[in-house]
């Protein structure tokens, strides 16, 4: 068949229209892509184990007094407890590897398994796709904060009660209070560790190979606290990825200094902020060839 | 007066302008460290065409492919896809090409029409409201209906193949990108792609598609390229490549040095006697047949036969590329 022969088609086409609300389809799948992923439900039953351990381990034998991590002697007396002793207790490792496995996962397991050439000839344009597995890793992030405190908050319920809530400076708030608080502890807690989660997404970027860049993602969180417990740094101790997780135990206080906590969220959003434009710098120049 | 500034060698394609090429690279060039993986070439791809593109294993095809599609950035030269520049144009372009990059990829613990339906999801020109309807017609093309609730990870190669088939022809496509379409197929399945092929390009459709099945591609192609060690060394219509002045007389006669010594005389090139088998062979070039045959008959020479033998696109292929079984580089 020669050229003459092909009748040609019709000049090219204008481009296809987007569908409205195409961003959030491609968001729903995201989440999709996640909850089905049995490896990440497995997760999540790990962080839903840690208030049941505390809380089992509490209601079978009071610890002794002063002893455990924070929290832990009020939980007997009031089931809100279990919460914050469960994100004590989850904050330095748990969740700090689930955020690893799902953001260092987002684009390297895509890369990995060669779905991401896919994704980009569909095409998703490259911003479009980190702003999708930003949001994704985010809603992940939040969910893993909420399964621990749900958890917590429903079996310190069912062992303990729930009691107006004794704070640290020795005031007593209502219960309606102490679960607002206990709402702005996990929102707080969620942006700290939605730093983590911007970071393990750039280093998802930088490699196909996801293991990697989950590993490489825990081990920032736990290099952060390595420097946070060296006392010759305590000049750069404010300013580390981990040093205000904790933090959120300024809500517990009679008179919560707004100010510090906005001080704190200030820096975890500044380090997603890093993260990501670094991720999108990457992304957006990456020469895909798996 | 003025000298009107050199122009390239005339091609077919000079007569329409860029629109009428669905695929256009200019001096395309890609390096991998200090290795020319891709050096310089201009694809031409006519709208409508189904292009057969050839090359031995790491000779840049893929490469190439993939510089097209927005995957990999060039280095130097540019690339129009469907009239628009690439990559500067991804997000219009892309919609309207169908691509199999390099073997299917899909997530292994989704059914094969979660896969779909996850791409179909991600891409912002479909419509959500006809994605199911899309998916099953995409399916039911490539023969994969009984199995879209399996994982795939339980797929054979060859349904993985169709999935990735299926994922390419999702929505109405302009061009279809297609990268060893074959590869893993059982010769039904071989076939059906065969048949596919004809029938998206009879649509109007224009095809590319790479692979090493050259009489696979000889079936289907309207035009071809062949490429070795990244460059471009033969593009144009399946006719013109294989017309192009390899054709061989084969004479059968007792007297091969007296029609040998003929044909030199004559100005054919490559001639040489087979004794064996009693046979003079020489290149024809661009002689007519007849006048070889007039030559031939004029010498006293007894001639029992005289075939000429146009070579295949195998024959075209392996002269061009090299026999070695060794990859390129």
């Amino acid at each position: 068949m020669s050229l003459a022969e092909h009748t040609l088609p019709a000049l090219p086409t204008a481009a296809r229209p987007a569908y409205r609300g195409a961003f959030w389809r491609l968001y729903r799948s995201e989440l999709r892509l996640m909850l089905r992923r049995r490896r990440n439900l497995a997760l999540l039953a790990v962080l839903a184990a840690v208030p049941v351990f505390i809380g089992v381990a509490v209601r079978v034998s009071a610890p002794p007094k002063g002893e455990g991590p924070d929290f832990i002697g009020q939980v007997t007396s009031n089931g809100v407890f279990l919460v914050f002793t469960a994100l004590t207790v989850a904050l330095p490792l748990f969740l700090p590897l689930v955020i690893g496995v799902v953001s260092g996962d987002a684009i390297a397991g895509e890369a990995g398994n060669g779905t991401l050439r896919y994704l980009l000839t569909v095409p998703v344009t490259r911003g479009r796709l980190l702003a999708a597995k930003a949001l994704g890793v985010a809603t992940f992030t939040a969910l893993a904060v909420l399964v621990v405190a749900l958890v917590g908050l429903s079996l310190g319920a069912v062992l303990f009660g729930l009691h107006p809530v004794t704070l640290l400076s020795g005031d007593t708030v209502s219960l309606g209070n102490g679960l607002v608080r206990t709402a702005a502890i996990a929102a707080y807690v969620a942006v700290a560790l939605f730093g983590l989660a911007a970071g393990g997404l750039f280093v998802s970027t930088l490699t196909e190979n996801a293991i990697g860049a989950m590993a490489t993602t825990i081990g920032l969180a736990v290099f952060s606290a390595l420097l946070d417990a060296v006392p010759q740094l305590r000049s750069v101790h404010g300013i580390l990825l981990t040093h205000n997780w904790l933090g959120f135990g300024e809500l517990l206080r009679g008179q919560v200094d707004r100010a510090a906590l906005l001080r704190w969220s200030g820096l975890h959003l500044a380090y997603a902020a890093v993260f990501l434009s670094c991720a999108w710098a990457r992304l957006t120049t990456k020469d895909v060839t798996s | 007066m003025t000298l009107a500034p050199p122009r390239p060698a005339v091609s077919l394609l000079d007569a329409h302008p860029d629109t009428a090429l669905a695929v256009r690279t200019r001096g395309l060039t890609r390096r991998f460290g200090d290795q020319t993986a891709v050096d310089g070439i201009d694809l031409a791809v006519p709208r409508g065409a189904v292009y057969g593109f050839l090359g031995p294993n790491g000779c840049g095809k893929t490469t190439t492919i993939r510089m097209l599609l927005g995957l990999l950035s060039a280095h130097a030269g540019d690339i129009e896809v469907l009239g628009h520049p690439m990559p500067s144009h991804l997000a219009a372009v892309l919609p309207k090409v169908g691509a199999l990059i390099e073997g299917p990829a899909f997530h292994l613990y989704l059914s094969g029409r979660d896969n779909l339906r996850r791409l179909d999801s991600c891409d912002r020109t479909a419509d959500p409201a006809t994605s199911d309807l899309r998916i099953d017609e995409a399916l039911a093309r490539v023969g994969l209906t009984a199995a879209a609730k399996k994982r795939f990870r339980q797929y054979s190669l060859g349904m993985k193949q169709r999935l990735g088939l299926a994922a390419a022809l999702l929505q109405p496509r302009e061009l279809l990108v297609l990268d060893e379409p074959t590869n893993g197929l059982d010769p039904q399945g071989t076939r059906e792609v065969r048949h596919l092929v004809r029938e998206l390009a009879s649509d109007g459709t224009t095809v590319l598609v790479s692979s090493h099945l050259l009489a696979e591609i000889e079936q289907i192609a309207s035009h071809v390229g062949i490429m070795s060690a990244g460059v471009l060394l033969r593009q144009g219509t399946l006719a013109e490549v294989l017309a192009e002045g390899t054709a061989r007389i084969r004479i059968t006669t007792p007297d091969g040095p007296a029609v040998t010594s003929a044909l030199t005389a004559f100005g054919l090139r490559e001639v040489r006697e087979d004794v064996e088998h009693g046979q003079v062979i020489a290149l024809l070039g661009e002689h007519p047949v007849e006048d070889v045959v007039r030559t031939v008959v004029a010498t006293p020479a007894r001639v029992r036969g005289f075939v000429t033998e146009r070579p295949d696109l195998e024959d075209l292929f392996v002269s061009l590329t090299g026999e070695g079984f060794d990859v390129a580089r």
